[in-house]
């Protein structure tokens, strides 16, 4: 197959007169793990909201070759396209095995037979879930809850993932465990959009990325690049700027 | 008061009570889900009883008046929908799934009606009749406002009610109906008699709630709507369209609905405009489990219905007014107990 596998063009994104996101462009490679950083209000969430649906916006999305701008929500998690949102909307009354089966609803609702087969690859990935199958979703640390909401997204077999925030609120070894799932995923062929705060992490662990202020796209390139960009260090790695 | 009265007034407030109960679950399910107080399912309780009157006489024009136009009308705006979207591959499915589906049932109504089956097929007749409203009355009125705030949706149904209630006179008449016993059998235990019908009733009842915790606590669709209940927001992301949970959630509503109408066919005379009293009843049930809890729902319509029972012998005149001044205290506790979700606008 030619061509990214998602491409934004143009987008813009509006909360009544307020424009959130401003003319933004991106592309994600089959494959590959994209990173779009940048500080709190920059629009980020707004962007993935865009791409998944759940806001109205203006611009081109294309995914996997088509125009998905006028699908809905719904039909775009049955094109394997997954949000993981920052809040994680867990299913909190419900038990942690229900969570992770309604994951594979646009899957079983298509008559995919296999779907709760996933759910094997998903335990033995994240053995806590196993552990706390029978127990309430809201009941878990959060660490715990992130990897539901990981292991919710998965049983939907996304093509393309796209992570708000994985790391937001989690201790660090519980990020440094999230992030190296996150390598292990794009190993198995998953692609992922990954929208963080924690930017020399998901510099470190992204092959491009994108620099996001006040709903404008300022910056982007490799993430080795971007890494090493003195205005990114500076301002997202803490470091101070090389003269 | 003896015991044998007190024994009879029990029996009958049970009876009542587990009809309640259905509503109050149909409430509950319904606000849960969608967010829509269900002010319109008394409606869904009087076409059950005239639509099996109906049958039993051989007709059954009004309630296929009613279906056909809702058909229509749902099939012209999914028609516009797909239009409008530039997505007219769409248009076959969408009219089969609200047009063909709904005309199907009346058709079989239709030609069933003269026929005379027996009661039971009348029943399943009359069941399969007002559970196709609920999710047409859905896409009618509610799926263009799903967005809307609790109090719009509220508004809207109670418009609908008054809406509904016009539409019934129009396609049932202003006659009561009353729907013969089931059964009018009884024997004495411990000597106190005990009717046939009454234990139907509750049994009917008690198998339909059972079945509901089964489809709720199994099934992939059951999950699915406690999780749009739970966290709209988060179902989405899994792909339950609101559209779809909101559908399945009014045909269940309607269903419970019409089993009432049934069950209550026996007990009393039924007009087009009793629905909404018996829908209050249940709507108190509901009030006390906090449109949220099925289990306190379901055991205060247990006691809405034995207090009304109740208080028709001490004090008939007063009946309504002491069941539905209930709901203050209700309130009182409920307001000073819970506290307000942060989520919720």
């Amino acid at each position: 197959m030619s061509g990214p596998l998602l491409v934004v063009s143009n987008l813009c994104v509006s909360y009544g007169k307020v424009e959130a996101v401003h003319d933004v462009s991106l592309a994600v490679e089959e494959g590959s793990i994209v990173t779009v950083i940048g500080p709190n209000g920059a629009g980020k969430s707004t962007l993935l909201g865009a791409i998944m649906g759940t806001l109205p916006a203006r611009g081109g999305v294309r995914y996997g070759g088509r125009d998905i701008s006028r699908m809905t929500v719904e039909q775009r998690v049955a094109a394997g396209l997954v949000l993981v949102p920052e809040r994680r909307e867990l299913f909190g009354s419900m038990k942690v095995a229900e969570n992770i089966e309604l994951g594979a609803f646009a899957r079983l609702r298509q008559g995919d037979r296999a779907a709760l087969r996933v759910r094997d690859e998903v335990y033995a990935r994240f053995p806590r879930l196993a552990e706390r199958a029978e127990q309430e979703a809201g009941t878990l640390s959060g660490g715990e809850r992130q990897m539901l909401a990981l292991g919710r997204a998965l049983m939907a077999r996304p093509r393309l993932l796209m992570l708000d925030e994985p790391s937001l609120g989690l201790a660090p070894l519980i990020v440094r465990e999230i992030f190296s799932i996150v390598v292990a995923l794009k190993a198995t062929g998953v692609s992922i959009l990954l929208v963080e705060q924690n930017a020399r992490a998901a510099l470190e662990v992204s092959d491009y990325g994108y620099v996001l202020e006040t709903g404008d796209c300022v910056l982007h390139g490799p993430s080795r690049d971007l890494a090493a960009n003195p205005r990114v260090a500076a301002t997202y790695l803490g470091q101070a700027a090389t003269p | 008061m003896d015991l044998t009265i007190a024994a009879l007034l029990a029996q009958d407030g049970i009876t009542n009570g587990a009809i309640y109960a259905l509503l109050a679950l149909a409430l509950v399910l319904v606000f849960t889900v969608t967010r829509v107080i269900f002010v319109p399912s008394g409606e869904f309780v009087a076409w059950g009883t005239l639509t099996l009157a109906g049958l039993q006489l051989g007709k059954a024009s009004g309630i296929v008046g009613l279906l056909v136009g809702m058909a229509v009308l749902a099939g012209l705006m999914e028609t516009w929908r797909c239009v409008r979207a530039g997505e007219l591959a769409r248009l076959p499915r969408a009219l089969a799934l609200w047009c063909a589906v709904p005309l199907a049932v009346a058709a079989v109504l239709w030609f069933a009606a003269p026929m005379g089956f027996p009661l039971l097929v009348q029943v399943l007749l009359t069941l399969a009749a007002v559970t196709a409203l609920g999710p047409l009355l859905y896409r009618v009125a509610y799926q263009p406002l799903a967005e809307a705030s609790v109090l719009v949706l509220l508004i809207v149904s109670v418009a609908l009610h008054f809406t509904m209630l016009g539409f019934g006179l129009w396609f049932f008449g202003a006659e009561g109906s009353r729907t013969p016993a089931f059964t009018s059998a009884s024997f004495t235990v411990a000597g106190i008699n005990v009717s046939v019908q009454s234990l139907l009733v509750v049994g009917t009842s008690l198998a339909l709630i059972g079945a509901l915790a089964l489809f709720f606590g199994r099934t992939l669709y059951g999950k699915a709507l406690r999780a749009t209940a739970v966290n709209r927001a988060g179902a989405r992301l899994c792909g339950i369209s609101p559209e779809f949970a909101g559908a399945l959630t009014f045909a269940l509503a309607a269903l419970l609905c019409g089993f009432c109408g049934v069950l209550i066919g026996p007990i009393t005379t039924v007009y087009y405009d009793s629905g909404f009293l018996i829908s209050l009843k249940g709507f108190v049930g509901a009030i006390i489990g906090g449109l949220a809890s099925y289990p306190i729902a379901a055991a205060g319509s247990l006691l809405v219905g034995l207090i009304e029972s109740f208080s028709s012998f001490w004090a008939s005149a007063f009946k309504e007014v002491i069941v539905f001044t209930l709901i203050i205290p209700v309130l009182l506790w409920r307001s000073l107990r819970t506290h307000h979700h942060e989520d919720e606008e």
